[in-house]
């Protein structure tokens, strides 16, 4: 437990330290603002067209808030997998690894003491970013989508997934080829959606199933699907006019398919450091 | 008699088709200094990560600190320096000793004393909330060496730890090895500067292509092997033979006669009796072999630079 809590609080000083928080603060304050700007035209052009009804205003505000988080999503996927994609490895290379891995601590603590404390670093990041979209839509529209709190556990899910499949796969693949796998397995299970989205609406099976098996290989789209899905109006769901309003959408069973993903993958980079010469 | 630091039996390590270390058998004494020598790529580190825990063997026994290999109660009472060694550039000297005494469970206020006690003993108190990037290589390997003294270990590992360091540093390590001696810790050494280990080494063991091949004790009551030279008035060829009693390989070169010999008690007996046999004694001279010398002649022709 000291190892793990101490190489958790080395991981967050780190952070601070190299300003890695500081950067990802300031371009998270840059968007947040530039998302207020158009959040405030918006919303003064929709009060200002008297002719739409209320369900109307609310459901384009719906939409722009949801693209906000959308852009959220996307800078907290790059930040789940670029913030620790050399933390294992990197410091395997260096030599750092030897020197704390020769301390009297169980390896296994190191793990997860570097992966709760990029977790906590991406899921703080994520809270601020997505509550800061929140906080604009509530005070300048005030206006709030329906079950934020299971959307944004679900966003928060995401990111998890994607921190531990960087930190498992630091164990036993080179920073760069780790990136390019969890990048790429994101890219799959992206495209893998808009198949099956594609595959639902036009009614054919086959890019339905193939995308289901694109999310079953790498969920971590579909927790975003489901997410978009929850944080909207019934109405809005059922209009499918907006890229959110998904036809095929992902079921609770894919929650439990990506958790238990997690786990799998937290114990297999567990048992691959555990064995592995440094 | 107390149970050896690291008691190694047929430890061997192979990474796919390569084998990195053949056989490691070796054993290291409580307090002893301890030299482990041989070229580059002979499967020195490899050795030493199989004794710290960081590299499992494939093969073979070995228990460090009376305790099977990696173990964490026996992890606790080591120190450890590895060559090239990088830590978190972004920590300061300080930061980083309080980090590893954490890690190690040294209790805060010890830590706390122990950091200051340390950094005064490698000359960085002055230095010690600099950011570890900005400091010079021989700075970086001191900080190192304090970092592994650490916690009072029984057993500390030095990987070349005079690498990077000026004539000044290299005094300090030398110091700081006879202060672990006095404290009756055990240290094993890793260096290619021979004449460091002559100078601070109780004894070396030898690695040639992943096995221990040699043996050879350094402290000064052990002293071994030294080369006699004689320079003799006329004497029958008969001689040779007779010298074979005081020591190997008695042989006649350039005029003079030589022999090498274990212990230098045997030189005045060697005299007494060349007198007592009617012979002419014009010089004798001994002379210990190099640390260097045993080393080629240990490692053998067939080697090349690594």
């Amino acid at each position: 437990m000291r190892g793990f809590l101490t190489v958790a609080r080395l991981t967050a000083h780190e952070a601070v330290r190299r300003r890695i928080l500081h950067a990802a603060l300031v371009c998270g304050a840059a968007f947040l603002v530039l998302y207020g700007i158009g959040f405030h035209f918006v919303e003064r052009d929709l009060r200002a067209h008297g002719a739409l009804s209320m369900l109307q205003r609310a459901m384009m505000l719906d939409f722009f808030v949801l693209a906000g988080l959308y852009a959220v999503d996307f800078l907290c996927v790059a930040t789940s997998v670029l913030l620790p994609v050399d933390s294992v490895s990197g410091e395997i290379a260096s030599g750092v690894m030897q020197t704390l891995a020769a301390r009297p601590i169980r390896r296994a603590e190191i793990l997860l003491g570097k992966w709760a404390g990029h977790l906590a670093l991406v899921l703080a990041y994520m809270l601020v970013m997505a509550g800061g979209v929140l906080a604009i839509a509530r005070l300048m529209g005030h206006f709030t989508p329906p079950q934020v709190v299971p959307g944004l556990a679900l966003i928060g899910l995401e990111c998890a997934l994607l921190v531990t499949l960087s930190i498992a796969g630091g164990t036993r693949f080179a920073t760069i080829t780790n990136g390019l796998i969890v990048l790429g397995l994101h890219g799959l299970a992206f495209i893998g959606n808009w198949v099956e989205q594609i595959g639902a609406i036009a009614g054919n099976d086959a890019a339905r199933n193939v995308g289901t098996v694109a999310s079953l290989v790498m969920p971590s789209e579909s927790l975003w699907q489901l997410a978009a899905w929850l944080m909207q109006s019934p109405v809005m769901r059922g209009l499918h006019a907006t890229p959110f309003a998904t036809a095929s959408t992902p079921s609770g069973a894919m929650v439990l398919w990506a958790a238990g993903y997690l786990a799998v993958v937290l114990l297999a980079g567990l048992r691959r450091f555990q064995t592995r010469a440094l | 008699m107390t149970a050896p630091v690291i008691e190694t039996h047929g430890l061997r390590k192979e990474f796919g088709d390569k084998v990195a270390v053949a056989e490691l058998s070796l054993e290291v004494r409580p307090g002893e200094i301890f030299g482990f020598l041989g070229p580059n790529g002979a499967g020195k580190t490899t050795s030493l990560k199989m004794l710290l825990g960081l590299v499992r063997p494939t093969a073979g026994a070995a228990r460090v600190l009376e305790r099977p290999l990696g173990d964490r109660r026996a992890r606790a009472r080591i120190g450890f320096l590895p060559e090239h060694f990088r830590f978190q550039d972004w920590l300061s000297g300080r930061e980083l000793l309080e980090l590893h005494g954490r890690l190690g469970g040294v209790p805060a206020a010890r830590r706390r004393a122990q950091t200051d006690e340390l950094l005064a003993r490698v000359d960085l108190l002055d230095a010690a909330h600099r950011r570890l990037r900005d400091y010079s290589k021989g700075m970086l390997q001191r900080i190192g060496l304090a970092q592994a003294l650490l916690g009072e270990p029984k057993l500390v590992f030095l990987d070349e730890p005079t690498s990077g360091l000026d004539p000044l540093g290299r005094r300090l390590v030398r110091d700081l090895i006879g202060e672990l001696r006095a404290r009756g810790v055990a240290v094993f050494l890793n260096s290619h500067l021979l004449g460091e280990v002559e100078q601070t080494c109780d004894r070396v063991v030898f690695l040639k292509q992943g096995r221990t091949v040699h043996e050879l004790p350094l402290a000064a009551a052990e002293a071994a092997a030294l080369t006699v030279e004689l320079r003799l008035g006329p004497h029958p060829p008969a001689l040779l033979a007779d010298l074979a009693r005081f020591g190997r390989c008695p042989r006649e070169e350039d005029g003079l006669v030589r022999l090498e010999v274990e212990r230098d008690d045997v030189l005045p007996e060697l005299s007494r009796w060349l007198v007592g046999q009617g012979l002419a004694l014009y010089e004798l001279r001994s002379q210990r072999k190099s640390l260097e010398t045993w080393f080629l002649e240990v490692m053998g022709e067939d080697q090349r630079p690594g």
